[in-house]
């Protein structure tokens, strides 16, 4: 592929791919089936760039996903490959504050990737619609909440790729066999000896902030679960902990698929720390997650970071059918575009509307930078939009639990404290 | 004047020379700098407010979010790029993230560079030979 006989695209990203693994230092490449990738043309730097560019989207992918300078004309992708979240809902423009001009990029980038075999899926979660890597398998995939719920919880094996190596993966079905992909290095290093039971998801938010302020980038293994947690607790206690630190795999003891017990977490080695997590613990992180709230009129509430599965629709939709929320206050839910097509049909679309909110898909309030006007105090479920959310948007955030968050929204107050 | 050689792998190849700018604090990409102007503008970041722009950057290694290598690939368009990237921790991104760079970097060094660098020293970068040059401010 190096020397050009699939053509200069190819080269191009072979090119990059060997540039990256040296500077890995990895021994070889891999064959990987499974890209997830951004390649938008939404942010405004790629926009004006996109927009001055006579390459069009042509000229996005060869410098913003291929590292290269000259215009390459771009191939069908070769391997599966799904795209991660979007800059924008364009079905809630308006509302999002976004331009005519901002949608029509847009759909000129979904009409591009769609074309070029990308499955327009998205979302930050595409393993709540269907891309759901099997143990073992050899994914590149960006996004440090999907990265680490496809190493810890699925067994894939991928590290946090980047835009470019992600770009060069779907062209040619490659990745740097190195990091995650390895079976040394997904070991356990940090034992984490749980001394509470973790109950809903908002607990397990908070127990992924604490581990990951306490282990960085490095692999904790969670140990006195009691009861089983189901995908929205391990979706939010990863993102968690990619957020305050590096996470990018973990083990929960008899739970993830490579910690049956504590041997097979460790192999050989034992454990670098011990970490007891106990009530002083987790006020600790709650008191860190909530470090920016101090007003309590909450103009904002946001649900959906990570994007919401079905279940956790249903869920506000207990608590919100036949109430109304607070007329100063907004309330959006974000949530894969598949999802919401049930949603639709559930009927909890409209309860969601009924009560004043919006279901919305494809973007989110950090990564899209879209809010309603005039936000400077908003309510959220996740500790990592709440890690995220004050030093991009310059707001407010508390953080608690979902229904802590729907009361927020029907009262304009915010009223939540530790259980 | 004191000089210091240091040596260790090249990342990315290539030579350069400039002021060292120095933290021991891990660098976020996405949502840690303005790509536009080349400023760190993480909440609690120690080099919050500086711009690393053809400043030899010396600093731990990368954090945060797999945006990491898109933040300096578009550091690098707007001219903004450090002149070359010395550091401690291997990971995806920050291979990823000094690749598309183009600037000179290096790891894995015989001596701490944290520990002999300090901003405002005259950094000579020679990732093809696996030098860095100290002198001392």
């Amino acid at each position: 592929m190096l020397d050009g006989e699939h053509g200069p695209a190819v080269q191009k990203a072979m090119d990059l791919l060997v540039r990256y693994g040296e500077a890995l230092d990895a021994e070889r490449l891999v064959d990987t089936n499974n890209v997830c990738a951004t390649v938008g043309a939404t942010t405004p730097f790629v926009r004006d760039f996109a927009a001055q560019h006579a390459g069009g989207m042509d000229a996005v992918f060869s410098e913003f996903s291929l590292d290269c300078a000259d215009v390459v004309k771009i191939p069908k992708v070769k391997v599966y490959t799904s795209h991660l979240q979007q800059g924008i809902d364009p079905l809630n423009a308006q509302l999002q504050g976004v331009s005519a001009e901002l949608v029509k990029i847009y759909r000129m980038g979904e009409t591009y990737l769609g074309g070029l075999g990308v499955q327009l899926l998205n979302t930050c979660t595409p393993y709540q619609v269907g891309n759901v890597p099997v143990k073992g398998e050899h994914c590149a995939w960006m996004e440090s909440s999907a990265v680490i719920y496809c190493n810890s919880v699925l067994g894939g094996r991928t590290n946090a790729e980047g835009r470019e190596s992600a770009g060069a993966a779907m062209l040619t079905g490659k990745i740097p066999y190195w990091g995650y992909h390895l079976d040394e290095n997904r070991l356990g290093t940090h034992l984490i000896e749980l001394e509470l039971e973790v109950k809903d998801t908002a607990d397990w938010g908070l127990l992924g902030y604490y581990v990951g302020e306490m282990v960085q980038e490095r692999i904790p293994v969670i140990n006195g679960v009691r009861n089983v947690p189901n995908l929205a607790r391990l979706k939010h206690f990863g993102a968690a902990a990619s957020s305050s630190g590096g996470v990018e795999m973990y083990h929960v003891i008899g739970v993830t698929p490579e910690a049956r017990n504590m041997k097979e977490a460790f192999g050989a080695g034992k454990p670098l720390a011990t970490f007891r997590y106990g009530p002083a613990e987790r006020k600790r992180a709650y008191e860190q997650v909530n470090s920016t709230g101090r007003d309590a009129h909450v103009d904002y509430v946001m649900l959906g970071c990570p994007h919401y599965s079905i279940e956790q629709i249903w869920e506000v939709c207990q608590l919100l059918e036949g109430q109304r929320i607070h007329a100063d206050t907004s309330l959006w839910i974000f949530t894969p575009s598949t999802i919401k097509q049930i949603a639709d049909r559930n009927g909890y679309t409209k309860i969601i509307t009924d009560a004043g909110g919006h279901l919305m898909t494809d973007t989110c309030s950090a990564f899209g930078r879209v809010m309603p006007k005039g936000v400077q105090v908003a309510a959220v479920d996740s500790a990592k939009q709440a890690h995220y959310l004050p030093a991009i948007m310059g707001v407010q955030a508390w953080f608690g639990t979902t229904a802590d968050c729907i009361q927020a929204a029907i009262t304009g107050r915010w009223s939540g404290r530790l259980a | 004047m004191t000089k210091i050689v240091l040596h260790g792998r090249k990342v990315v190849g290539g030579a350069a020379e400039g002021e060292a700018l120095v933290t021991t604090d891990r660098i976020s990409g996405w949502g840690g700098i303005d790509p536009r102007t080349g400023t760190i503008i993480e909440t609690r970041h120690e080099l919050r407010g500086r711009s690393f722009k053809g400043r030899v950057l010396v600093f731990p290694g990368a954090k945060g979010s797999s945006g990491w290598s898109s933040q300096f690939h578009v550091a690098r368009l707007s001219g903004v790029a450090p002149a070359a990237m010395l550091f401690n921790e291997m990971t995806t991104k920050i291979a990823l993230g000094a690749v598309v760079t183009h600037a000179p970097a290096m790891t894995d060094f015989d001596q701490d560079p944290l520990q002999v660098i300090e901003t405002g020293d005259w950094v000579r970068v020679d990732a093809d030979q696996g030098i860095v040059e100290v002198t001392k401010k």
